[in-house]
């Protein structure tokens, strides 16, 4: 196993989605490799900020024209004559 | 070799998971009644999570506004479709994208094209190799992160942005990603790792250890 491989499988390997013996391969080469697990542990931590970050609060312009515009076709929708 | 306080070795914390809120299926049962409160509060629910997808596809502010309309609408007009067996926001997700990406490909007709082949072997393997240090939620104001976030996303070509967008933000499975743009589960694969791998590069410059904030 080369780190070319390591990176390759990198996805892989952080879903868990590896069969035992290439994980075991590749956790060995992790134990020798700084380089390696350095990536493959910065790799990680963008996956979780990125899944972690909240959504700022909508810009209330923003939010004011969201209500505006779906409340009045849900009304129209309620009222209007069913189709 | 000498214990690195990196140790990817270790039992790993799960990827993060959003909460699925409880009351979601009640919600969706009494908006599919007729109940605008429960559509209401569903709206009120997700509404940021939609125009951040939203933004982030379009890159474009007013597209993403028109693209959360339209699909909150669409959900609520096709409400009576929805069969249950994926979460409420998963299938808004998917309405919300196809939105975007009709947006996306109006604006841009010629740049976008999500199922042509894209090279995945260029340039994925990693240039700079640093630790990151303290963690950046720890070193960042979340609304500082969060700009640095959203213009590093910015930055990828949208192939690979799109597919990290909902595979590693709104935490749809490989397959669901795959069936949302029309792609191969390889397809998505090989993007996602370019995009994971191009991501993490990009924001080396501002994690790398003894960087300022």
């Amino acid at each position: 196993m080369n780190c070319k491989s390591i990176v390759k499988e990198i996805s892989n390997y952080l879903e868990e989605a590896l069969d035992p013996s290439l994980k075991t391969s590749i956790e060995k080469h992790l134990e020798n490799c700084e380089d390696c697990r350095v990536v493959v542990d910065t790799t990680r931590q963008t996956i979780q900020i990125f899944c972690n970050s909240e959504p700022a609060p909508l810009p209330e312009d923003t939010r004011v024209r969201l209500r505006d515009a779906l409340f009045k076709h849900l009304n129209k929708l309620r009222t209007g004559p069913r189709v | 070799m000498s214990a690195s306080k990196l140790n990817p070795l270790q039992p790993r914390t799960p990827l993060p998971s959003q909460v699925v809120k409880d009351d979601e299926g009640a919600l969706v049962a009494a908006a599919k009644a007729g109940d605008i409160n429960a559509f209401e509060t569903l709206v009120g629910r997700y509404e940021r999570k939609i125009f951040r997808l939203a933004q982030n596809i379009t890159q474009n502010k007013e597209d993403a506004e028109d693209v959360m309309q339209e699909a909150f609408l669409k959900s609520y007009q096709h409400l009576g479709e929805f069969q249950g067996n994926s979460r409420f926001y998963t299938w808004l997700v998917r309405i919300a994208v196809n939105q975007a990406l009709m947006k996306l490909r109006k604006r841009r007709p010629n740049q976008v094209s999500l199922d042509e082949e894209v090279d995945t072997g260029e340039d994925t393997m990693p240039r700079e190799v640093e630790d990151w240090g303290p963690s950046p939620e720890e070193r960042y104001k979340q609304a500082e992160l969060g700009g640095i976030l959203s213009s590093t996303i910015a930055e990828l070509e949208p192939p690979f942005r799109i597919v990290f967008q909902l595979r590693d933000i709104e935490e749809l499975s490989t397959e669901e990603t795959a069936e949302a743009l029309g792609l191969s589960v390889p397809a998505v694969k090989s993007r996602l790792l370019r995009a994971r791998l191009k991501l993490r590069q990009k924001l080396n410059r501002y994690f790398r250890q003894g960087e300022n904030s």
